[in-house]
């Protein structure tokens, strides 16, 4: 229960003060409220260039908030449920950084799904943490990987009884949770930490009927993306912390790679974008809700599609489903979910968040309206009556693979290396990351043995027209991989 | 006491029409709806501020959109009209006796009702038994029908705002699928002049080029629309607006028409050559 006044605006409130005190600037930034930068100016528009201005006494500073940055810290805290909340602005990639960081130091362990994003397994290059992953299984009708098992988790702790925290990712980018609440307790029972990679589920904390918020699990750690579901500037994002975390320690760690110049663009959204939700956020998801079932009847409707919901919930691996999340296999079409993208970009105009081997997800959101929907619905039924396949041969079945941690990430990352054409790498260590961008979950991480079957899947995806991101080599021709290994 | 509507035609073109008083003003769940009465003009309906229709010059739009198909298809029997809450197009259709059966499937339940109630001379002609009425969107309805109709007519607003869906491949591609293997799609089609509605005119007609074999444009002057040129698109999956005209058959018909004659159905596919132009570019 929220116990101060979410209708507070703090930030906001300090700037229009500010605004209004007509304040002579002969600080920076250089551009002085717009009026050295005409162009940018004209762009962005004025009101924004003005509020776009440095950490001052009375605006306080994200560094060290000791007002009104403070007091919106608090109010975000509140609102989540956390005992303490951070605003961040490099991004919940730095959210998730910091939250590794805090908890694990040079050969430390940590407990987690494979389906986690790059920023967890970069925070583990900065660190030096070593990754025990659990197998997420797979869902092979989709193509997807899914949670965690409760007992995939104890066998890793009976094996690892010196990890020192669990990461889970609160849900997935299609919507798939893991029992959060009963991992939570086991890693507690065994003195582990407990961190929540919610990049995807900030509206858990204010919808109805959806799945258990991080905090209300009691995990010690969660990272939330605030611009995704609650509406703020992109890059901005809120790091929770609940018990058993030392919140000045966090601090510490989160300003060694924070800017100092936090910008009040982004500071301010968020500050906005939270009393929205604490306020409102009950009835937007409620809507958004209903929006993304509607879509998701409609497009079972046209046939070949397969818009997945609840009904998946196994107990398990599904624990809980993100009903927001408007996820469609494609491959019963004879298209790969990449395909099924590019071509609603490319032909209908229409950006989809993101399409995979099997799957396309549409993100939807507050800022959605019902005709948009139906200009959704109605492409992807015009693409089955224009471009539904027969033959469904040569379509990849999905399969997990699991990594082999030959070195740390940290040591992979720095170690000696050399470039290898990708067919003459099977059987080296690699020592960079491939992925689809997005989802941003890698394919290959640092440190990984490189097999034939990842190649195959690499060059799959390749040929499918996935962005395929991470190697130093922008085509993917050649993998860097560790020299005398 | 001077009371003037006024419209923007570009950001610094105005159109204006001095009012002689409102007679009604609302807001529906998707636009505002004004009715206005003017001398020179008489009564006109405008959404969102922007003019549909006036009471003088609506017979030009109206003729135009239905007759040139009617006067192309040997049989037409079942039409869909997208939009068209004014009532104007089905005025024109029921005039056919062959016409078994029109869908009117207009999104603003409040424009067909305000229509009924202050412009009787569009509004005329609801209650005709062949005329269903389907409040809904556009791109929904259509996406459940195949092979249903052999005249669809799309008389939406501009692209800006409620009738966006009705300017996009989706829909076009799912108007070809609910045509009969002889079917017409005549569109609202915007116009070529003011550079805003020229790249809107461009976009429709990529895409329905992209949908449809045969894809033609044709000209009214339409006094009260932005620039008073004005486009309508021509889309078939088999006859060709000219080449396949039968000019005798529809004058037997006897209708008496303002605007619309066989002579001008030939002459109004000639466009000027800077529309030409821009068709082959967006081609």
């Amino acid at each position: 229960m929220m116990k101060l006044n979410q209708s507070r605006i703090p930030i906001l409130e300090a700037l229009n003060e500010f605004k209004k005190m007509r304040v002579v600037p002969f600080d920076v930034p250089g551009h002085k409220r717009g009026k050295g930068n005409k162009e940018l100016t004209d762009f962005l528009g004025e009101r924004c260039m003005s509020v776009d201005v440095n950490s001052m006494k009375p605006l306080d500073n994200l560094c060290h908030p000791i007002s009104v940055i403070k007091e919106a810290e608090e109010l975000a805290a509140d609102a989540f449920g956390a005992r303490y909340a951070f605003f961040m602005v490099n991004g919940t990639t730095s959210a998730v950084q910091s939250m590794v960081l805090a908890a694990c130091k040079e050969g430390d362990k940590i407990i987690l799904p494979r389906n986690v994003h790059r920023s967890v397994i970069n925070a583990l290059i900065l660190c030096g943490a070593i990754p025990v992953y659990v197998n997420p299984e797979i869902n092979h009708q989709l193509g997807i990987s899914l949670g965690m098992t409760l007992s995939g988790v104890a066998q890793a702790i009976r094996s690892n009884p010196d990890a020192k925290a669990v990461l889970i990712n609160n849900p997935t980018y299609y919507g798939i949770c893991s029992n959060i609440k009963a991992i939570t307790e086991l890693a507690h029972q065994h003195g582990m930490l407990v961190l929540a990679d919610e990049a995807h589920g900030t509206h858990l904390y204010f919808g109805e009927d959806l799945p258990l918020s991080g905090m209300a699990a009691g995990v010690n750690m969660a990272s939330v993306s605030m611009h995704k579901s609650g509406g703020s500037l992109t890059q901005s994002s809120f790091l929770l912390v609940g018990e058993g975390v030392n919140p000045g320690h966090v601090r510490q760690i989160i300003n060694l790679t924070q800017t100092t110049s936090g910008s009040y663009l982004l500071l301010s959204s968020l500050d906005i974008s939270r009393k929205n939700l604490a306020v409102n956020g009950k009835a937007i998801f409620t809507k958004v809700n209903q929006m993304a079932q509607y879509a998701r009847d409609e497009i079972n409707q046209i046939g070949d599609y397969y818009a997945y919901s609840r009904e998946l919930i196994n107990g398990d691996t599904i624990y809980d489903f993100d009903v927001t999340k408007l996820s469609v296999n494609t491959l019963d079409l004879g298209l790969a979910g990449i395909e099924v993208y590019n071509i609603l970009r490319d032909e209908y105009d229409i950006q989809v968040e993101f399409g995979d081997i099997g799957n396309i997800l549409a993100y939807i959101s507050v800022g959605d309206c019902q005709r948009n929907l139906e200009r959704l619905v109605s492409a992807l039924a015009e693409i089955r009556r224009r471009y539904k396949k027969q033959d469904k041969s040569g379509m990849l079945q999905f399969e997990y693979i699991n990594p082999e941690v030959v070195v740390a990430p940290r040591e992979a990352f720095y170690a000696d290396k050399e470039a290898l054409e990708l067919k003459r790498a099977t059987g080296r260590i690699c020592s960079e990351f491939v992925m689809c961008y997005p989802p941003g979950i890698p394919i290959l991480a640092p440190g990984e043995r490189i097999t034939e079957e990842i190649l195959e899947s690499i060059a799959y995806v390749k040929e499918k027209g996935c962005s395929v991101t991470g190697p130093e080599d922008m085509d993917i021709e050649y993998l860097n991989v560790l020299k005398g290994v | 006491m001077e009371l003037w509507y006024t419209e923007k035609h570009t950001d610094s073109v105005k159109f204006s029409i001095q009012v002689d008083r409102q007679l009604y003003s609302g807001q529906s769940e998707f636009q505002r709806i004004d009715v206005f009465d003017s001398k020179e003009f008489g009564r006109f309906l405008t959404l969102d501020g922007y003019m549909m229709l006036t009471e003088k010059d609506e017979f030009i739009y109206h003729e135009m959109m239905v007759h040139v198909p009617m006067a192309v298809h040997p049989a037409v029997k079942r039409v869909l009209i997208i939009g068209g809450g004014d009532g104007g197009a089905i005025r024109e259709l029921v005039r056919y006796p062959t016409v078994e059966h029109i869908d009117l499937v207009e999104i603003d339940e409040l424009v067909v009702e305000v229509c009924k109630k202050h412009l009787p001379q569009t509004a005329c002609c609801f209650n005709d038994p062949r005329v269903h009425l389907h409040f809904e969107d556009g791109l929904r309805y259509i996406r459940h029908c195949e092979d249903e109709y052999d005249l669809i007519i799309v008389d939406s607003t501009d692209p800006f705002g409620p009738g966006e869906g009705l300017f996009t491949k989706e829909f076009y591609g799912n108007c070809y699928k609910a045509l009969k293997a002889d079917g017409i799609m005549v569109n609202q089609h915007e116009s070529a002049f003011y550079a805003d509605d020229a790249i809107a005119m461009q976009r429709a007609h990529k895409r329905i080029v992209q949908s449809f074999l045969i894809s033609k444009v044709y000209q009214a002057h339409i006094p009260t629309y932005p620039s008073g040129h004005w486009l309508f698109g021509f889309a078939s999956k088999k006859y060709h607006p000219t080449a396949d005209l039968n000019g005798v058959k529809w004058n037997a018909l006897g209708l008496k028409t303002r605007y619309y004659n066989t002579r001008l159905h030939a002459g109004c596919f000639a466009l000027p050559n800077y529309v030409e132009e821009m068709l082959r570019d967006a081609e």
